[in-house]
């Protein structure tokens, strides 16, 4: 067993092994220790010697240096007190995993690592270690980061849980929709990252993408009857859809009405619908919302056969139950598509003069695009030019400068 | 990322021995769906019927020819499969050493190729 295998069984197998040992000692950061441990070990020895059952191994090893840090923080703690909890850590070891109790504490892991006392950036970097399994390096090179800081976030992360007392349970229901929600916007911003990286050379990356798309079908799986669950789900699938098309054989971004719509994945817009209709049993939430958005380009053949007045309808719903400037400018470009550039840039200056998205590349961006139909090329340019300036990610901001060139 | 089909390859010994346990077969098959569903890397999964009461549509002539039963003399047979999605072929791998089977099925682990990379 190479290095890759260890890794393999390790994406599998880390959420329920966390879980069981954070169930098994009480305390999440030593269990995530416990568990770091075993891996480690398995690294140096399955080359060498590969076990017949490998997850049996990285649970029984887990729980072995568990018990050793127990040992030795009671030993620090109370050199006495150490013989009296011996027997109970003992007894435990040897339990199995209850099938009905795991799918609870894997849930409940979920829940600690995206816990509102935790930075964002300590709730995406513990939820991608501990639940889906990844490495410190591979987390990283997700998020662009160096390896230090991806584990110093992960350090503070453990101790923030310790220090504010955070249980190792589901939240109680009354509390469990709006925690849930907390849940679900981790799941969001590792798929935005991937979807639209916020920086760097490359415009998509679908590695990242998808390890949003599979936290939330677990989260599906073990959350059935939530349809905000399906409508996250349904929104990842149907707009990692649109990947294949949505970058040229050199890396620059295709635009929406540019993009080939045959290389869309039509599986992936099957799995998108099939979740947009359990997520709309009582009505859309805000990702059910966008979801059904996205559906609505899925079901087009061109831009211009598009149902824009129900894209713009969706908008309107969703900065009801989801106030967001961003989501009041994509408004605007349905508006554009809908009615007209006139309307549509009436509304990108309402935003403008509210001074909510003041920095932001994205409202340039419009304006100048909304000019540039209008005809009005000179304040047209000045705009792309000013988006340019403003956005980070490289390939967008090359696009922008074409544009911009291209108004004279 | 990649998609992988894991293809239920059994003998006529397998099968038999399948046939004799298929309630305990069932319950782990329903078990190892459960556990890819779980790990959100479930996709598709479906089990085939005997091939004795398959057809064959042979299009080797003007006109496609059909003909009743098994396809050839292949000793294998394709029983079934599980079409996963998961981080890299190792993974596969590793599930598929966890696929139910009777003693003497072998399990062929096949990559999907995805949209983007068909030729334009």
């Amino acid at each position: 067993m190479g290095i890759t295998d260890v890794e393999a069984v390790w994406r599998i197998e880390s959420a329920r092994i966390v879980a069981a040992l954070t169930r098994f000692t009480g305390d999440f950061g030593l269990a995530e220790d416990a568990a770091q441990e075993a891996v480690a070990e398995a690294l140096v020895s399955w080359p060498r010697a590969a076990p017949a059952d490998p997850a049996g191994w990285l649970m029984a090893t887990g729980r072995r240096r568990a018990i050793d840090a127990i040992r030795r923080r009671a030993a620090l703690r109370d050199r006495y007190a150490v013989l009296a909890t011996e027997p109970a850590i003992g007894s435990v070891a040897g339990e199995e995993f209850d099938p009905d109790r795991i799918d609870d504490d894997v849930l409940a892991l979920m829940f600690v690592s995206c816990h509102p006392v935790l930075s964002r950036e300590s709730r995406v970097a513990l939820t991608l270690r501990v639940v889906a399994g990844l490495s410190s390096e591979e987390i990283a090179r997700a998020f662009l980061v160096s390896v230090p800081a991806v584990q110093a976030r992960i350090t503070r992360g453990k101790k923030t849980i310790a220090a504010a007392g955070v249980p190792f349970e589901l939240p109680p229901a009354a509390e469990r929709r709006e925690r849930l929600g907390g849940v679900l916007s981790v799941v969001y911003v590792i798929f935005t990252e991937g979807s639209t990286a916020t920086s760097g050379d490359r415009l998509l990356r679908p590695d990242v993408a998808y390890e949003a798309i599979r936290l939330a079908r677990t989260l599906a799986a073990l959350q059935p009857d939530e349809p905000e669950v399906h409508g996250l789900l349904a929104l990842c699938e149907l707009t990692a859809a649109r990947f294949p098309a949505r970058t040229a054989p050199d890396g620059s971004p295709v635009l929406l009405e540019d993009q080939d719509r045959s290389r869309w994945d039509f599986s992936a817009i099957q799995r998108g619908l099939a979740a947009l209709a359990k997520a709309s049993v009582r009505g859309l939430g805000p990702y059910g919302l966008q979801a059904a958005i996205a559906a609505t380009h899925a079901a087009a053949p061109s831009v211009e056969a598009t149902d824009w007045d129900r894209i713009v309808l969706l908008y309107e719903a969703l900065i009801r139950v989801a106030p967001s400037p961003v989501t009041e400018l994509n408004r605007a470009v349905a508006v554009a598509m809908a009615s007209g550039p006139e309307q549509a840039l009436a509304v990108v200056d309402e935003l403008v003069a509210s001074d909510r998205l003041s920095g932001s590349h994205l409202v340039p961006t419009v304006r100048g695009e909304l000019l540039a139909r209008l005809g009005r090329r000179p304040e047209a340019r000045a705009e792309l030019e000013l988006a340019a300036r403003l956005c980070a990610n490289e390939r967008e901001r090359e696009v922008l400068l074409r544009k911009a060139a291209g108004l004279g | 990322m990649p998609k992988y089909l894991l293809i239920m390859r059994g003998t006529d010994e397998s099968n038999a021995a399948m046939m004799a346990n298929i309630d305990e077969m069932m319950a782990t098959s329903r078990r190892f769906i459960e556990d890819l569903f779980k790990a959100g890397v479930y996709v598709a999964a479906e089990g085939l019927d005997d091939p004795a009461k398959g057809v064959v549509v042979d299009f080797g002539g003007e006109s496609p020819v059909v003909t009743d039963g098994p396809y050839g003399e292949t000793k294998e047979l394709f029983g079934g499969f599980f079409l996963i999605d998961v981080a890299s072929k190792e993974e596969a791998v590793e599930w598929a050493k966890r696929v139910p089977a009777a003693p003497g099925a072998k399990v062929e682990v096949r990559r999907v190729p995805g949209s983007d990379e068909t030729p334009r």
